[in-house]
């Protein structure tokens, strides 16, 4: 039973990275633009926040752990924000190829991430290792009288408030893109852009905000993992980009719905720490667990093509460009 | 006073690169009233349209609606002043509701009133006697579901003046009442509509009165109660003009082609050739003339097994004569046919689509059709070079060099490398679609020229046009499709132009609905 409980905390922690990732790729793709760049946009996130961080905690004499998460926070939002909008002005404004500049950004990214990370580690001195020990505190504190409830507090509130944040985005996301006004223009203009036009939607607008705000929420996957996953420190072990791929490949298992993307983020959590909880397996066939999520993604891809399902389609113009012919 | 004209378009003009679309047409719209835009293809009318809905802005001329002179710049600025155009080709969202699509793009609160719109929409509908159901998604609807979408939609924001580009094109007889019954509805409500068609029998069944356009030129208009099929066919396709193509008589000509019960259905199985029984001879041009989207397209397609038929559909290939082996090609796909030693050329409408490689050089798109011959895993590219290399010299094809990209080539000298790969082959049989489309008067010679001596060396040339006079000057016979039924062969040397014209607008079979 406990096995289970640590199973399942685990893969909440883990799934919450990459529902990050992932809430944010479904609104850039509801606006018709696959962003490849998803893991290089969690990189700029992580590292822009522990920057941010690091520098607060160095230079305040008495840092403060909500001051440090406040500046940490904004900070990975805006970066990831950037990143979101080099990307939306190569291929919206100079109609750049979608796929190419997605897996720039990604290399980008990563690049740029660890040369900071390791230039950190550098400065923090001491054993070489960065940390941000107050502000990690505040971003994985929780309420102990609500977490000590048992096994249901264990399971429900012993985590950071950005777990359930993540939560809460997913429902507004999943509002905004079936309730609201502007996510049906929105679908509209991931859909048929050349109709959204006609009806009088500003598709570049559109595209641009939804690209740049979708960057921010995955930039958010990069924060989460190096203040809470890792708490507080940088390791350039590549395991953000292998995230940040399962986040693309978490878009597809959802079907681009965001309510949906919850529960297949933490199902992705189980799959991918159930080698841990399954005594005596080798190396190699570690590796062949740690596959499970990929594999699952190339099912339902499967099993979503041979169904036909329209409801469960990519936008229609998902990666393609848009501009008005002759006028 | 109050205004007479819902719409006036004065003396407009606008030109796409060389082609004058339009010039100095003049069109007027009562209010209440139903007009027909009569014309043939390529005569103007979508463009005249396109800019009353604001896609394209006119080089010269005036716009009134309501009396007062306006500039249209978008289809907002359209909208805005009550014009809603429902296009041929829909604009509506797959994934999303009737309601949805309807409300797109729309301001209003931050929440969509799905409950209000459908409340609205029920209105519209009971009040001009459509059906649609708010929460349909797009993609469960039929053609005349999505037409009739279209239609609320532009009501629904408030359009007082609609414009329907050739609406009945897409729609079974029945249908066709409905929509007419609509559009009375909507006209007795003092709506003023503007209806596209190439239809004669349309034209008298609905419309009050009848602009015609000839070649982007405004020939007149007239009450529809005074018109009668023949005076307005005479509008529509002119004068004859001399155009001095030669034409020779047809050497023995043997029956190659033999295309019997011939019936394609499209996608939505709406029938698009209809039953044709036609022979094509060896040594002569055979022209095919017809509406667009009469069923040429599918006619050539189906020939060179390009497009699926309906069982019991026939063609027979006779290489010797009609006593000779025959070789069915219905049921084969491209390939075969060549493997089974048919010649079949085919110089397609789309010529940087389905013709040629816009993206690869000449030698590449030579290559093309070369790519399997010769037994060494490795393509041969000594012989494709020099096919490139005699057909620019021959055709004189304008060109940097024989490795440039064919997108980089003009329209005409486009033309010019695809006609000259497919002669080269040494067909048996040649089809062509829309050959001379755009080009200058100088290369269309060079086309016929290619055609009459293809023609002279026994091959059987299938000529699908749109210009009567050149059909009428170029062609030994004249097949005349009509809604996908063949509608009479012709004798090209004896026909005249008004002739083709009514068995191009069905004038025979549909005498009896127009008068009804």
């Amino acid at each position: 039973m406990t096995q289970l409980i640590s199973l399942l905390t685990s893969a909440i922690v883990f799934g919450t990275v990459i529902l990050y990732g992932s809430l944010g790729e479904i609104l850039t793709e509801k606006s018709g633009n696959l962003n490849l760049g998803v893991p290089g946009i969690m990189y700029l996130g992580g590292i822009a926040g522990l920057a941010a961080a690091f520098f607060y905690e160095m230079h305040a004499a008495e840092p403060v752990g909500a001051v440090g998460l406040v500046l940490s926070f904004l900070a990975a939002i805006l970066a990831s924000m950037l990143g979101g909008l080099i990307y939306a002005f190569l291929t919206i404004t100079l109609r750049a190829n979608q796929n190419v500049t997605g897996l720039t950004l990604t290399i980008f990214g990563a690049g740029l991430a660890n040369l900071f990370g390791g230039s950190l580690n550098a400065l923090a001195g001491g054993v070489g290792q960065i940390s941000v020990a107050v502000t990690s505190r505040a971003y994985r504190a929780y309420i102990p009288a609500l977490a000590g409830l048992g096994l249901p507090g264990q399971l429900l509130f012993s985590f950071g408030f950005m777990a359930y944040l993540a939560i809460v985005i997913a429902l507004i996301a999943n509002w905004f893109l079936n309730r609201s006004r502007v996510g049906l223009n929105l679908r509209a203009v991931g859909e048929d852009p050349a109709t959204a036009d006609a009806a009088g939607i500003n598709v570049t607008r559109y595209k641009y905000l939804a690209t740049c705000v979708g960057a921010g929420i995955s930039g958010l996957g990069g924060l989460y993992y190096a203040m809470d996953y890792i708490k507080g420190t940088w390791s350039t072990d590549g395991t953000i980009e292998a995230l940040g791929w399962l986040a693309v490949a978490l878009v597809i298992f959802a079907t681009w719905k965001p309510a949906r993307a919850i529960w297949s983020a933490y199902l992705f959590g189980v799959l991918y720490w159930a080698y841990n909880y399954i005594a005596g397996l080798s190396r190699a066939s570690i590796e062949l667990f740690k596959m499970l999520p990929y594999v699952v993604t190339i099912i339902v891809l499967v099993a979503v093509s041979m169904r036909r399902s329209r409801e469960a389609q990519p936008p229609k113009s998902l990666g393609l460009s848009y501009f008005r012919e002759e006028r | 006073m109050a205004e007479e004209f819902a719409v006036r378009m004065v003396d407009i003009t606008k030109t796409f690169g060389q082609v004058k679309a339009n010039h100095k047409v003049y069109l007027e719209l009562k209010k209440g009233e139903i007009l027909s835009l009569l014309g043939e293809n390529g005569s103007g009318k979508t463009t005249l349209m396109n800019m009353l809905s604001g896609i394209y802005f006119p080089d010269e001329g005036q716009i009134y609606i309501d009396g007062r002179e306006v500039t249209i710049a978008s289809p907002h600025d359209a909208y805005k002043l009550g014009i809603g155009m429902v296009h041929q080709h829909f604009k509506l969202v797959d994934v999303l509701t009737a309601a949805e699509n309807i409300e797109l793009g729309l301001p209003g609160g931050a929440v969509v009133d799905r409950k209000a719109v459908g409340r609205k929409v029920r209105e519209i509908c009971d009040r001009y006697g459509f059906s649609v159901d708010p929460d349909k998604k797009v993609y469960d609807m039929s053609v005349s579901e999505k037409q009739t979408l279209e239609i609320v939609k532009t009501l629904y924001r408030g359009a007082n003046i609609l414009i329907l580009d050739e609406p009945t094109a897409v729609l079974t007889p029945q249908e066709t009442e409905k929509l007419f019954a609509v559009m009375r509805n909507m006209r007795n409500d003092g709506k003023s509509i503007i209806i596209i068609t190439h239809k004669l029998n349309e034209v008298l069944a609905i419309s009050d009165r009848v602009t015609v356009l000839r070649k982007g030129e405004y020939i007149g208009d007239m009450d529809t109660a005074k018109a009668d099929a023949r005076a307005l066919t005479d509008m529509m396709v002119g004068r004859t003009v001399t155009l001095n193509i030669q034409r020779d008589e047809p050497v023995q000509p043997q029956r190659r082609l033999e295309i019997r019960n011939l019936t394609v259905k499209d996608a939505e199985g709406v029938v698009r050739l209809d039953d044709v029984n036609l022979d094509v001879y060896a040594g002569e041009i055979l022209g095919i003339a017809g509406i667009s989207g009469c069923g040429q397209k599918e006619l050539l397609e189906a020939i060179a097994g390009l497009q699926p038929t309906v069982s019991g559909s026939s063609v027979k290939y006779r290489p010797t004569g009609p006593d000779g082996p025959a070789e069915e090609l219905v049921g084969q796909d491209p390939r075969s046919i060549a493997e089974k030693g048919v010649r079949l050329a085919f110089v397609p409408e789309d010529r940087l689509g389905m013709g040629l490689v816009a993206s690869m050089t000449l030698v590449g798109n030579m290559m093309l059709k070369e790519y399997r011959s010769g037994k060494s895993p490795l393509v041969d590219r000594k012989h494709p070079h020099d096919m490139a290399q005699q057909i620019v010299q021959e055709l004189e094809v304008v060109t940097p060099s024989i490795d440039t990209p064919v997108r980089k080539l003009s329209g005409g000298n486009v033309q010019k490398v695809l006609v000259g790969r497919e002669i080269a082959m040494t067909p048996s049989v040649l089809m062509t679609a829309y050959a001379v489309r755009g080009l200058d008067i100088n290369t269309s010679y060079t086309i016929y020229n290619l055609l009459n001596e293809q023609k002279r060396r026994g091959v059987a040339v299938i000529y699908v046009g749109e210009d009567l006079d050149v059909l009428l000057q170029l062609c030994d016979r004249i097949a005349v499709l009509c809604g996908g039924r063949l509608n009479g062969v012709l004798d090209g040397r004896t026909a005249t132009k008004e002739e083709v014209g009514y068995h191009m607008t069905a004038l025979q079979n549909d005498r009896k609905e127009a008068g009804a």
